[in-house]
Protein backbone atom coordinates (compact mmCIF):
# COMPACT_ATOMS: atom_id res chain seq x y z
CA UNK A 1 0.00 0.00 0.00
CA UNK A 2 2.96 2.55 1.13
CA UNK A 3 4.56 1.52 -1.87
CA UNK A 4 1.71 2.36 -4.16
CA UNK A 5 1.12 5.59 -2.62
CA UNK A 6 4.90 6.58 -2.96
CA UNK A 7 4.64 5.63 -6.76
CA UNK A 8 1.17 7.58 -6.95
CA UNK A 9 2.09 10.69 -5.92
CA UNK A 10 0.18 12.98 -8.55
CA UNK A 11 -2.83 10.64 -7.78
CA UNK A 12 -2.79 11.11 -3.56
CA UNK A 13 -1.92 15.34 -4.26
CA UNK A 14 -5.49 15.39 -5.81
CA UNK A 15 -7.32 13.57 -3.84
CA UNK A 16 -5.70 15.80 -0.99
CA UNK A 17 -6.82 18.53 -2.92
CA UNK A 18 -10.40 17.65 -3.52
CA UNK A 19 -11.05 17.40 -0.16
CA UNK A 20 -9.62 20.33 1.29
CA UNK A 21 -11.80 21.82 -1.40
CA UNK A 22 -15.18 20.18 -0.10
CA UNK A 23 -14.18 21.09 2.93
CA UNK A 24 -13.88 24.55 1.97
CA UNK A 25 -16.68 24.59 -0.32
CA UNK A 26 -19.31 22.93 2.16
CA UNK A 27 -18.02 25.73 4.85
CA UNK A 28 -18.17 28.10 2.18
CA UNK A 29 -22.16 27.32 1.41
CA UNK A 30 -22.91 27.54 5.16
CA UNK A 31 -21.79 30.66 5.78
CA UNK A 32 -23.33 31.90 1.96
CA UNK A 33 -26.25 30.57 3.73
CA UNK A 34 -26.02 32.95 6.88
CA UNK A 35 -24.59 35.75 4.84
CA UNK A 36 -27.76 35.52 2.78
CA UNK A 37 -30.30 35.54 5.66
CA UNK A 38 -28.44 38.67 6.87
CA UNK A 39 -27.93 40.47 3.94
CA UNK A 40 -32.13 40.11 3.37
CA UNK A 41 -32.70 40.83 7.03
CA UNK A 42 -30.70 44.37 6.92
CA UNK A 43 -32.15 44.89 3.40
CA UNK A 44 -35.64 44.23 4.57
CA UNK A 45 -34.98 46.50 8.03
CA UNK A 46 -34.35 43.09 10.09
CA UNK A 47 -31.70 41.25 12.38
CA UNK A 48 -31.69 38.17 10.50
CA UNK A 49 -29.88 35.09 12.59
CA UNK A 50 -29.09 36.92 16.22
CA UNK A 51 -29.38 34.17 18.90
CA UNK A 52 -26.85 31.17 17.91
CA UNK A 53 -23.33 32.33 18.52
CA UNK A 54 -22.68 36.39 18.70
CA UNK A 55 -24.33 37.64 15.25
CA UNK A 56 -25.95 34.42 14.90
CA UNK A 57 -22.89 32.94 13.66
CA UNK A 58 -22.67 29.56 14.31
CA UNK A 59 -26.29 29.26 12.89
CA UNK A 60 -24.87 27.26 9.93
CA UNK A 61 -24.11 24.69 12.41
CA UNK A 62 -27.23 24.50 14.12
CA UNK A 63 -28.82 24.44 10.94
CA UNK A 64 -27.10 21.25 9.64
CA UNK A 65 -27.18 19.53 12.88
CA UNK A 66 -31.03 20.15 12.46
CA UNK A 67 -30.68 18.76 9.16
CA UNK A 68 -29.49 15.24 10.18
CA UNK A 69 -31.60 14.77 12.97
CA UNK A 70 -34.84 15.53 11.75
CA UNK A 71 -37.21 12.84 10.61
CA UNK A 72 -36.60 11.81 7.34
CA UNK A 73 -40.03 11.20 5.53
CA UNK A 74 -40.65 9.42 2.47
CA UNK A 75 -44.38 8.51 1.45
CA UNK A 76 -45.29 5.44 -0.15
CA UNK A 77 -46.89 7.32 -2.90
CA UNK A 78 -43.75 8.10 -4.58
CA UNK A 79 -43.67 7.41 -8.57
CA UNK A 80 -40.24 5.26 -8.31
CA UNK A 81 -38.17 5.22 -5.15
CA UNK A 82 -35.22 4.78 -6.87
CA UNK A 83 -35.99 8.14 -8.86
CA UNK A 84 -36.83 9.82 -5.89
CA UNK A 85 -33.80 8.89 -4.15
CA UNK A 86 -31.29 9.85 -6.76
CA UNK A 87 -32.57 13.39 -7.60
CA UNK A 88 -31.07 15.08 -4.57
CA UNK A 89 -27.72 12.95 -4.69
CA UNK A 90 -27.74 14.09 -8.38
CA UNK A 91 -28.12 17.60 -7.05
CA UNK A 92 -25.45 17.78 -5.13
CA UNK A 93 -22.64 15.73 -7.20
CA UNK A 94 -23.49 18.09 -10.32
CA UNK A 95 -23.28 21.12 -8.36
CA UNK A 96 -19.95 20.06 -6.44
CA UNK A 97 -18.57 19.16 -9.72
CA UNK A 98 -18.16 22.34 -11.47
CA UNK A 99 -15.77 23.39 -9.03
CA UNK A 100 -13.19 20.91 -10.15
CA UNK A 101 -12.16 22.70 -12.61
CA UNK A 102 -12.27 26.41 -11.04
CA UNK A 103 -8.43 27.63 -11.40
CA UNK A 104 -8.43 29.83 -8.30
CA UNK A 105 -4.91 31.54 -8.88
CA UNK A 106 -1.70 31.44 -10.84
CA UNK A 107 0.47 30.09 -8.04
CA UNK A 108 2.33 26.84 -7.79
CA UNK A 109 3.25 24.65 -5.12
CA UNK A 110 5.34 21.36 -4.78
CA UNK A 111 4.20 18.40 -2.27
CA UNK A 112 5.38 15.08 -2.20
CA UNK A 113 7.67 15.69 -4.77
CA UNK A 114 4.83 16.91 -7.54
CA UNK A 115 4.64 20.48 -8.39
CA UNK A 116 0.67 21.16 -8.76
CA UNK A 117 -1.90 24.26 -9.07
CA UNK A 118 -4.35 25.57 -7.24
CA UNK A 119 -6.92 23.71 -8.96
CA UNK A 120 -7.98 20.21 -8.98
CA UNK A 121 -8.37 19.93 -12.64
CA UNK A 122 -6.74 21.82 -15.16
CA UNK A 123 -8.48 20.48 -18.96
CA UNK A 124 -8.48 22.45 -22.05
CA UNK A 125 -12.06 22.71 -22.34
CA UNK A 126 -12.85 23.98 -19.07
CA UNK A 127 -15.12 26.43 -20.20
CA UNK A 128 -17.49 23.10 -22.35
CA UNK A 129 -17.11 20.66 -18.69
CA UNK A 130 -19.02 24.04 -16.38
CA UNK A 131 -21.62 24.43 -19.20
CA UNK A 132 -22.08 20.78 -19.66
CA UNK A 133 -22.33 19.53 -15.76
CA UNK A 134 -24.58 22.68 -14.87
CA UNK A 135 -26.93 22.04 -18.16
CA UNK A 136 -27.35 18.55 -16.49
CA UNK A 137 -28.38 20.06 -12.98
CA UNK A 138 -31.72 20.56 -14.89
CA UNK A 139 -32.79 16.43 -14.40
CA UNK A 140 -32.38 16.58 -10.66
CA UNK A 141 -35.45 19.14 -10.41
CA UNK A 142 -37.17 17.29 -12.93
CA UNK A 143 -37.06 14.57 -11.50
CA UNK A 144 -37.63 15.39 -8.28
CA UNK A 145 -40.88 17.31 -9.38
CA UNK A 146 -41.79 13.98 -11.44
CA UNK A 147 -41.28 11.38 -8.53
CA UNK A 148 -42.74 13.09 -5.78
CA UNK A 149 -46.37 12.05 -7.57
CA UNK A 150 -47.83 15.41 -6.20
CA UNK A 151 -49.14 18.17 -7.76
CA UNK A 152 -47.25 20.97 -6.77
CA UNK A 153 -43.55 19.30 -7.11
CA UNK A 154 -44.72 18.42 -10.79
CA UNK A 155 -45.71 21.95 -11.49
CA UNK A 156 -42.08 23.28 -10.13
CA UNK A 157 -40.47 20.84 -12.00
CA UNK A 158 -42.10 21.17 -15.37
CA UNK A 159 -41.14 25.06 -15.06
CA UNK A 160 -37.56 24.31 -14.15
CA UNK A 161 -37.01 22.35 -17.67
CA UNK A 162 -38.18 24.79 -19.38
CA UNK A 163 -36.78 27.29 -17.74
CA UNK A 164 -33.08 25.93 -18.14
CA UNK A 165 -33.67 25.16 -21.97
CA UNK A 166 -34.64 28.51 -22.33
CA UNK A 167 -31.96 30.63 -20.61
CA UNK A 168 -29.34 27.89 -21.32
CA UNK A 169 -29.32 29.10 -24.57
CA UNK A 170 -28.13 32.62 -23.92
CA UNK A 171 -26.36 31.69 -21.40
CA UNK A 172 -23.70 29.88 -23.85
CA UNK A 173 -24.41 32.37 -26.50
CA UNK A 174 -22.91 34.40 -24.50
CA UNK A 175 -20.03 32.78 -23.84
CA UNK A 176 -18.86 33.02 -27.33
CA UNK A 177 -17.85 36.52 -27.56
CA UNK A 178 -15.47 36.43 -24.32
CA UNK A 179 -14.31 32.58 -26.35
CA UNK A 180 -13.63 34.61 -29.35
CA UNK A 181 -11.42 37.36 -28.01
CA UNK A 182 -9.92 34.57 -25.63
CA UNK A 183 -9.39 32.40 -28.36
CA UNK A 184 -9.17 29.64 -25.83
CA UNK A 185 -11.33 27.14 -24.04
CA UNK A 186 -9.08 26.35 -21.26
CA UNK A 187 -10.21 28.89 -18.47
CA UNK A 188 -6.56 29.42 -17.26
CA UNK A 189 -5.79 30.95 -20.44
CA UNK A 190 -8.72 32.62 -21.02
CA UNK A 191 -7.82 34.65 -17.52
CA UNK A 192 -4.26 34.57 -19.18
CA UNK A 193 -5.93 36.75 -22.18
CA UNK A 194 -6.94 39.43 -19.42
CA UNK A 195 -4.00 40.14 -18.12
CA UNK A 196 -2.38 43.91 -18.96
CA UNK A 197 -4.14 47.49 -18.89
CA UNK A 198 -5.51 50.18 -21.06
CA UNK A 199 -3.81 53.18 -20.89
CA UNK A 200 -2.42 51.78 -17.69
CA UNK A 201 -5.51 52.06 -15.56
CA UNK A 202 -8.06 50.28 -16.74
CA UNK A 203 -7.69 46.47 -16.48
CA UNK A 204 -8.14 44.63 -19.92
CA UNK A 205 -11.07 42.80 -18.65
CA UNK A 206 -13.80 41.40 -20.95
CA UNK A 207 -16.29 43.12 -18.72
CA UNK A 208 -15.75 46.09 -20.81
CA UNK A 209 -15.40 45.02 -24.76
CA UNK A 210 -17.94 42.34 -23.94
CA UNK A 211 -20.07 44.18 -21.38
CA UNK A 212 -23.71 42.98 -23.45
CA UNK A 213 -22.42 39.42 -22.86
CA UNK A 214 -21.45 40.07 -19.34
CA UNK A 215 -25.22 41.32 -18.56
CA UNK A 216 -26.48 38.47 -20.58
CA UNK A 217 -24.48 35.80 -18.69
CA UNK A 218 -25.24 37.34 -15.32
CA UNK A 219 -28.99 36.92 -15.88
CA UNK A 220 -28.69 33.97 -17.42
CA UNK A 221 -27.14 32.30 -14.28
CA UNK A 222 -29.61 33.87 -11.86
CA UNK A 223 -32.25 32.26 -13.38
CA UNK A 224 -30.05 29.00 -14.23
CA UNK A 225 -29.10 28.84 -10.48
CA UNK A 226 -33.47 29.25 -9.90
CA UNK A 227 -32.94 32.16 -7.29
CA UNK A 228 -35.13 35.22 -7.44
CA UNK A 229 -36.56 36.77 -9.41
CA UNK A 230 -36.08 33.61 -11.42
CA UNK A 231 -37.25 30.91 -9.03
CA UNK A 232 -40.77 29.94 -10.41
CA UNK A 233 -39.54 26.38 -9.75
CA UNK A 234 -39.91 26.94 -5.76
CA UNK A 235 -42.24 29.67 -5.79
CA UNK A 236 -43.61 29.74 -2.22
CA UNK A 237 -46.62 31.89 -2.60
CA UNK A 238 -48.02 29.02 -5.26
CA UNK A 239 -46.50 25.93 -5.67
CA UNK A 240 -45.46 25.65 -1.53
CA UNK A 241 -42.02 24.59 -1.68
CA UNK A 242 -41.56 23.71 -5.68
CA UNK A 243 -39.70 20.76 -6.87
CA UNK A 244 -38.70 19.80 -3.06
CA UNK A 245 -42.31 19.99 -1.31
CA UNK A 246 -41.73 16.42 -0.57
CA UNK A 247 -38.17 16.25 0.39
CA UNK A 248 -37.21 16.54 4.23
CA UNK A 249 -34.14 16.15 6.38
CA UNK A 250 -30.70 15.62 4.74
CA UNK A 251 -32.71 14.94 1.31
CA UNK A 252 -33.90 18.71 1.43
CA UNK A 253 -30.46 19.97 2.55
CA UNK A 254 -28.98 18.18 -0.36
CA UNK A 255 -31.60 20.48 -2.71
CA UNK A 256 -30.05 23.33 -0.51
CA UNK A 257 -26.14 22.94 -0.34
CA UNK A 258 -26.70 22.35 -4.58
CA UNK A 259 -28.83 25.63 -4.82
CA UNK A 260 -25.81 27.40 -2.94
CA UNK A 261 -22.67 25.30 -4.96
CA UNK A 262 -25.19 26.55 -8.14
CA UNK A 263 -24.17 30.19 -7.05
CA UNK A 264 -21.00 29.89 -6.20
CA UNK A 265 -20.00 28.47 -9.99
CA UNK A 266 -21.81 30.99 -11.40
CA UNK A 267 -19.99 34.03 -9.38
CA UNK A 268 -16.52 31.58 -10.09
CA UNK A 269 -17.58 31.73 -14.11
CA UNK A 270 -18.48 35.29 -14.32
CA UNK A 271 -15.46 35.95 -12.35
CA UNK A 272 -12.95 34.31 -14.77
CA UNK A 273 -14.98 35.05 -18.09
CA UNK A 274 -15.52 38.43 -17.64
CA UNK A 275 -13.85 40.11 -14.23
CA UNK A 276 -10.32 38.75 -15.56
CA UNK A 277 -10.06 35.78 -12.52
CA UNK A 278 -7.15 35.88 -10.54
CA UNK A 279 -5.72 39.18 -12.03
CA UNK A 280 -5.54 42.10 -9.63
CA UNK A 281 -7.78 44.98 -10.80
CA UNK A 282 -4.30 47.18 -9.85
CA UNK A 283 -1.00 48.03 -12.55
CA UNK A 284 1.94 45.95 -10.93
CA UNK A 285 4.49 49.67 -11.76
CA UNK A 286 4.87 52.64 -9.53
CA UNK A 287 2.91 53.41 -6.79
CA UNK A 288 0.16 50.63 -7.31
CA UNK A 289 2.74 48.21 -6.53
CA UNK A 290 1.99 49.05 -2.77
CA UNK A 291 -1.79 47.28 -3.56
CA UNK A 292 0.19 44.18 -3.18
CA UNK A 293 -0.39 44.66 0.36
CA UNK A 294 -3.87 44.56 0.01
CA UNK A 295 -4.22 40.76 1.57
CA UNK A 296 -2.94 41.72 5.19
CA UNK A 297 -4.41 44.81 5.36
CA UNK A 298 -8.05 43.47 4.63
CA UNK A 299 -7.27 40.68 7.04
CA UNK A 300 -6.03 43.06 9.72
CA UNK A 301 -9.47 45.66 9.04
CA UNK A 302 -11.52 42.41 9.41
CA UNK A 303 -9.64 41.47 12.76
CA UNK A 304 -10.69 45.42 14.03
CA UNK A 305 -14.37 44.52 13.11
CA UNK A 306 -13.95 40.94 15.26
CA UNK A 307 -12.17 43.12 18.27
CA UNK A 308 -14.92 45.82 18.31
CA UNK A 309 -17.84 43.05 18.98
CA UNK A 310 -15.57 42.10 22.02
CA UNK A 311 -16.58 45.29 24.04
CA UNK A 312 -20.25 45.66 22.21
CA UNK A 313 -21.55 41.71 22.88
CA UNK A 314 -23.42 41.24 25.79
CA UNK A 315 -22.84 37.48 26.68
CA UNK A 316 -19.13 36.65 27.88
CA UNK A 317 -18.60 33.94 25.54
CA UNK A 318 -19.77 35.65 22.54
CA UNK A 319 -17.33 38.06 23.15
CA UNK A 320 -14.54 35.21 23.63
CA UNK A 321 -15.65 33.97 20.44
CA UNK A 322 -15.57 37.36 18.72
CA UNK A 323 -11.61 37.96 20.73
CA UNK A 324 -10.51 34.15 19.45
CA UNK A 325 -11.27 34.96 15.52
CA UNK A 326 -10.05 38.20 15.78
CA UNK A 327 -6.39 36.68 16.89
CA UNK A 328 -6.76 34.25 14.41
CA UNK A 329 -6.97 36.88 11.44
CA UNK A 330 -4.49 39.36 13.08
CA UNK A 331 -2.35 35.77 13.22
CA UNK A 332 -2.46 35.37 9.21
CA UNK A 333 -2.01 39.41 8.48
CA UNK A 334 1.41 38.91 10.49
CA UNK A 335 1.81 35.87 8.47
CA UNK A 336 1.44 37.17 5.23
CA UNK A 337 3.84 40.29 5.98
CA UNK A 338 6.31 38.27 7.64
CA UNK A 339 6.49 35.66 4.48
CA UNK A 340 6.92 37.29 1.12
CA UNK A 341 6.76 33.94 -0.70
CA UNK A 342 2.97 33.18 0.85
CA UNK A 343 1.99 36.89 0.27
CA UNK A 344 3.00 36.01 -3.76
CA UNK A 345 0.82 32.83 -3.60
CA UNK A 346 -2.33 34.40 -1.64
CA UNK A 347 -2.65 36.98 -4.39
CA UNK A 348 -4.33 35.27 -7.19
CA UNK A 349 -6.66 33.82 -4.82
CA UNK A 350 -6.99 37.12 -2.49
CA UNK A 351 -8.43 39.30 -5.55
CA UNK A 352 -10.47 35.54 -6.87
CA UNK A 353 -12.03 35.61 -4.19
CA UNK A 354 -13.12 38.91 -3.72
CA UNK A 355 -14.67 38.95 -7.04
CA UNK A 356 -16.63 36.00 -6.11
CA UNK A 357 -17.69 37.32 -2.82
CA UNK A 358 -18.84 41.05 -4.86
CA UNK A 359 -20.90 38.90 -7.36
CA UNK A 360 -22.75 36.79 -4.45
CA UNK A 361 -23.17 40.32 -2.67
CA UNK A 362 -24.93 41.55 -5.80
CA UNK A 363 -26.82 38.43 -6.35
CA UNK A 364 -28.51 38.79 -3.16
CA UNK A 365 -28.94 41.81 -2.99
CA UNK A 366 -31.44 41.36 -6.14
CA UNK A 367 -32.78 38.71 -4.34
CA UNK A 368 -33.73 41.59 -2.01
CA UNK A 369 -34.68 43.97 -3.81
CA UNK A 370 -37.06 42.15 -7.24
CA UNK A 371 -40.45 40.81 -7.25
CA UNK A 372 -40.93 37.28 -9.01
CA UNK A 373 -41.41 37.43 -12.73
CA UNK A 374 -44.00 35.95 -13.83
CA UNK A 375 -44.05 33.28 -16.13
CA UNK A 376 -45.03 34.72 -19.26
CA UNK A 377 -43.07 37.52 -18.53
CA UNK A 378 -40.31 34.91 -18.01
CA UNK A 379 -40.33 33.22 -21.17
CA UNK A 380 -40.63 36.71 -23.61
CA UNK A 381 -37.61 37.85 -21.36
CA UNK A 382 -35.59 35.08 -22.18
CA UNK A 383 -36.56 34.05 -26.30
CA UNK A 384 -37.70 37.74 -27.06
CA UNK A 385 -34.73 39.34 -25.37
CA UNK A 386 -31.59 37.74 -23.59
CA UNK A 387 -31.15 35.38 -26.83
CA UNK A 388 -31.56 37.83 -29.75
CA UNK A 389 -28.99 40.16 -27.67
CA UNK A 390 -26.57 37.14 -26.75
CA UNK A 391 -26.94 36.35 -30.91
CA UNK A 392 -26.28 39.73 -31.78
CA UNK A 393 -23.08 40.50 -29.26
CA UNK A 394 -21.90 36.97 -30.95
CA UNK A 395 -22.43 38.60 -34.91
CA UNK A 396 -20.94 41.91 -34.10
CA UNK A 397 -17.67 40.12 -31.79
CA UNK A 398 -16.90 37.80 -34.54
CA UNK A 399 -17.23 40.93 -37.03
CA UNK A 400 -14.75 42.93 -35.44
CA UNK A 401 -12.22 40.25 -34.11
CA UNK A 402 -12.09 39.06 -37.85
CA UNK A 403 -11.69 42.61 -39.20
CA UNK A 404 -8.68 43.26 -36.39
CA UNK A 405 -7.53 40.10 -38.24
CA UNK A 406 -6.68 38.12 -34.95
CA UNK A 407 -9.17 35.52 -35.52
CA UNK B 1 -4.38 -3.61 -18.47
CA UNK B 2 -3.97 0.18 -19.07
CA UNK B 3 -6.29 2.81 -17.07
CA UNK B 4 -7.33 3.81 -20.51
CA UNK B 5 -8.27 0.34 -21.18
CA UNK B 6 -10.25 -0.14 -17.97
CA UNK B 7 -12.02 2.90 -18.57
CA UNK B 8 -13.09 1.51 -21.95
CA UNK B 9 -14.39 -1.29 -20.70
CA UNK B 10 -16.52 0.10 -18.19
CA UNK B 11 -17.95 2.89 -19.95
CA UNK B 12 -18.15 0.77 -22.60
CA UNK B 13 -20.36 -1.60 -20.49
CA UNK B 14 -22.10 1.10 -19.43
CA UNK B 15 -23.15 2.21 -22.61
CA UNK B 16 -24.25 -1.08 -23.58
CA UNK B 17 -26.19 -1.90 -20.39
CA UNK B 18 -28.03 1.42 -20.84
CA UNK B 19 -29.36 0.81 -24.73
CA UNK B 20 -30.74 -2.57 -23.50
CA UNK B 21 -32.57 -1.07 -20.46
CA UNK B 22 -33.67 1.86 -22.72
CA UNK B 23 -35.13 -0.85 -24.54
CA UNK B 24 -36.27 -3.37 -21.92
CA UNK B 25 -37.67 -0.75 -19.56
CA UNK B 26 -41.73 -0.53 -19.58
CA UNK B 27 -41.65 3.05 -18.52
CA UNK B 28 -40.65 6.03 -20.69
CA UNK B 29 -39.10 8.29 -17.65
CA UNK B 30 -36.81 5.06 -16.58
CA UNK B 31 -36.20 4.82 -20.76
CA UNK B 32 -35.32 8.38 -21.41
CA UNK B 33 -32.39 8.11 -18.23
CA UNK B 34 -31.07 5.06 -19.48
CA UNK B 35 -30.62 7.30 -22.94
CA UNK B 36 -28.75 9.38 -21.11
CA UNK B 37 -26.61 7.25 -19.30
CA UNK B 38 -25.85 6.12 -23.30
CA UNK B 39 -25.01 9.62 -24.21
CA UNK B 40 -22.96 10.21 -20.91
CA UNK B 41 -21.08 6.88 -21.51
CA UNK B 42 -20.15 7.77 -25.19
CA UNK B 43 -19.02 11.44 -24.01
CA UNK B 44 -16.22 9.10 -21.66
CA UNK B 45 -15.74 7.26 -24.90
CA UNK B 46 -15.06 10.18 -27.25
CA UNK B 47 -12.54 11.50 -24.24
CA UNK B 48 -10.64 8.45 -24.24
CA UNK B 49 -9.74 9.14 -28.22
CA UNK B 50 -9.08 12.36 -27.19
CA UNK B 51 -11.34 13.99 -28.43
CA UNK B 52 -12.35 16.75 -25.44
CA UNK B 53 -14.50 19.48 -27.52
CA UNK B 54 -17.00 16.40 -29.07
CA UNK B 55 -17.25 14.87 -25.50
CA UNK B 56 -18.13 18.21 -24.33
CA UNK B 57 -20.62 18.90 -27.08
CA UNK B 58 -22.02 15.67 -26.65
CA UNK B 59 -22.85 16.66 -23.19
CA UNK B 60 -24.27 19.80 -23.53
CA UNK B 61 -26.11 19.14 -26.68
CA UNK B 62 -27.89 15.40 -25.74
CA UNK B 63 -27.52 14.99 -22.06
CA UNK B 64 -28.19 18.51 -21.19
CA UNK B 65 -30.82 19.94 -23.98
CA UNK B 66 -32.16 17.44 -26.31
CA UNK B 67 -32.50 14.43 -23.43
CA UNK B 68 -34.17 17.27 -21.16
CA UNK B 69 -37.06 17.91 -23.84
CA UNK B 70 -37.43 14.74 -23.95
CA UNK B 71 -37.98 14.12 -20.02
CA UNK B 72 -40.08 17.30 -20.00
CA UNK B 73 -42.38 15.67 -22.50
CA UNK B 74 -42.65 12.77 -20.80
CA UNK B 75 -43.78 14.57 -17.57
CA UNK B 76 -46.20 17.05 -19.77
CA UNK B 77 -47.91 14.38 -20.92
CA UNK B 78 -47.54 12.22 -17.63
CA UNK B 79 -46.93 9.14 -19.83
CA UNK B 80 -47.93 6.09 -17.94
CA UNK B 81 -46.29 2.59 -18.46
CA UNK B 82 -46.01 0.98 -21.62
CA UNK B 83 -48.23 -2.41 -22.32
CA UNK B 84 -46.47 -5.16 -23.79
CA UNK B 85 -48.01 -6.43 -26.61
CA UNK B 86 -46.64 -9.48 -29.03
CA UNK B 87 -44.44 -8.53 -32.25
CA UNK B 88 -46.78 -7.22 -34.88
CA UNK B 89 -47.00 -9.34 -38.49
CA UNK B 90 -44.34 -6.74 -40.08
CA UNK B 91 -42.36 -6.95 -36.99
CA UNK B 92 -41.69 -10.39 -37.14
CA UNK B 93 -41.03 -11.19 -40.72
CA UNK B 94 -39.40 -8.08 -42.17
CA UNK B 95 -38.15 -6.43 -38.66
CA UNK B 96 -36.07 -9.11 -37.27
CA UNK B 97 -34.47 -10.64 -40.19
CA UNK B 98 -32.84 -6.73 -41.05
CA UNK B 99 -32.46 -6.11 -37.66
CA UNK B 100 -29.95 -9.45 -38.16
CA UNK B 101 -29.18 -8.56 -40.89
CA UNK B 102 -27.57 -4.81 -39.82
CA UNK B 103 -25.76 -7.14 -36.97
CA UNK B 104 -24.01 -9.23 -39.33
CA UNK B 105 -22.82 -6.16 -41.64
CA UNK B 106 -21.45 -4.45 -38.37
CA UNK B 107 -20.01 -7.29 -37.43
CA UNK B 108 -18.36 -8.11 -40.80
CA UNK B 109 -17.19 -4.14 -41.25
CA UNK B 110 -15.48 -4.40 -37.61
CA UNK B 111 -13.94 -7.77 -37.98
CA UNK B 112 -13.12 -8.26 -42.00
CA UNK B 113 -14.25 -5.22 -43.43
CA UNK B 114 -12.37 -1.93 -42.76
CA UNK B 115 -8.72 -1.89 -42.34
CA UNK B 116 -7.75 -1.52 -38.91
CA UNK B 117 -7.36 2.73 -38.92
CA UNK B 118 -5.43 3.83 -35.72
CA UNK B 119 -6.89 6.96 -34.38
CA UNK B 120 -4.58 9.72 -33.71
CA UNK B 121 -5.53 10.94 -30.08
CA UNK B 122 -3.35 13.92 -30.00
CA UNK B 123 -4.63 15.09 -33.52
CA UNK B 124 -7.77 17.14 -31.56
CA UNK B 125 -6.34 17.78 -28.19
CA UNK B 126 -7.04 21.51 -27.46
CA UNK B 127 -7.46 22.47 -31.11
CA UNK B 128 -10.79 23.37 -31.48
CA UNK B 129 -9.74 25.10 -34.42
CA UNK B 130 -9.40 21.87 -36.03
CA UNK B 131 -13.09 20.57 -35.82
CA UNK B 132 -14.35 24.41 -37.23
CA UNK B 133 -12.14 23.58 -39.93
CA UNK B 134 -13.39 20.53 -40.72
CA UNK B 135 -16.82 21.43 -40.52
CA UNK B 136 -16.70 24.77 -43.02
CA UNK B 137 -13.89 23.59 -45.45
CA UNK B 138 -14.45 19.99 -46.05
CA UNK B 139 -17.70 19.06 -44.89
CA UNK B 140 -19.53 22.41 -45.76
CA UNK B 141 -22.30 21.29 -47.82
CA UNK B 142 -23.53 18.26 -45.48
CA UNK B 143 -23.22 20.94 -42.60
CA UNK B 144 -25.36 23.70 -44.72
CA UNK B 145 -27.84 20.75 -45.62
CA UNK B 146 -28.57 19.61 -41.92
CA UNK B 147 -28.95 23.42 -41.15
CA UNK B 148 -31.68 23.57 -44.13
CA UNK B 149 -33.04 20.44 -42.65
CA UNK B 150 -33.35 21.88 -39.15
CA UNK B 151 -34.97 24.82 -40.63
CA UNK B 152 -37.31 22.94 -42.73
CA UNK B 153 -38.28 20.45 -39.65
CA UNK B 154 -38.64 24.25 -37.46
CA UNK B 155 -40.85 25.51 -39.49
CA UNK B 156 -43.21 22.26 -39.79
CA UNK B 157 -43.45 22.32 -35.83
CA UNK B 158 -44.29 25.68 -36.28
CA UNK B 159 -47.40 25.31 -38.79
CA UNK B 160 -48.36 21.91 -36.71
CA UNK B 161 -48.78 24.28 -33.55
CA UNK B 162 -50.49 27.07 -35.27
CA UNK B 163 -52.94 24.62 -36.56
CA UNK B 164 -53.94 23.40 -32.92
CA UNK B 165 -54.29 27.16 -31.76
Amino acid sequence: MTDWITGHPALLVTILKIVVMLFLLLTAVAYAVWFERKLIAHIQSRWGPYRVGPHGLLQPLADGLKFFFKEDIMLGTVTSRFIYLLAPFLAVTLALLAVAVVPFGPGEFSLFGTRSGLYIADINIGVLFILAVTSLGVYSIALAGWSSNSKYPLIGGLRSSAQMISYELALTFSVIGVLLLGGSLSLRELIAAQAGHWGGVVPRWFLFPQFVAFVCFFVSSVAEANRLPFDLPEAETELVAGFHTEYSSIKFAMFFIAEYAHLFTASFLVTILFLGGWLSPFPETGAWAATHFLPPVVTAGLAVVFFRGVFRLREMWHRALMGVIGLGLLAVAGLLLAQPALLEVVQGPFWFLGKTALLLFCMIWIRGTLPRFRYDQLMAFGWKFLVPVAVLNVVVTSFLVAWQGRG
Amino acid sequence: MTPEAILFFVFGGLAVLGALNLILQRHPIHSALSLILVMASLAVLYLLLGAEFIAAIQVIVYAGAIMVLFVFVIMLLNAGEEERTNLSRTAKYLGVPLGGLLLIELAYLVYWGSPHTVVQPDRFVGRTGLVGELLFKDFVLPFELTSILILIAILGAIVLAKKEL
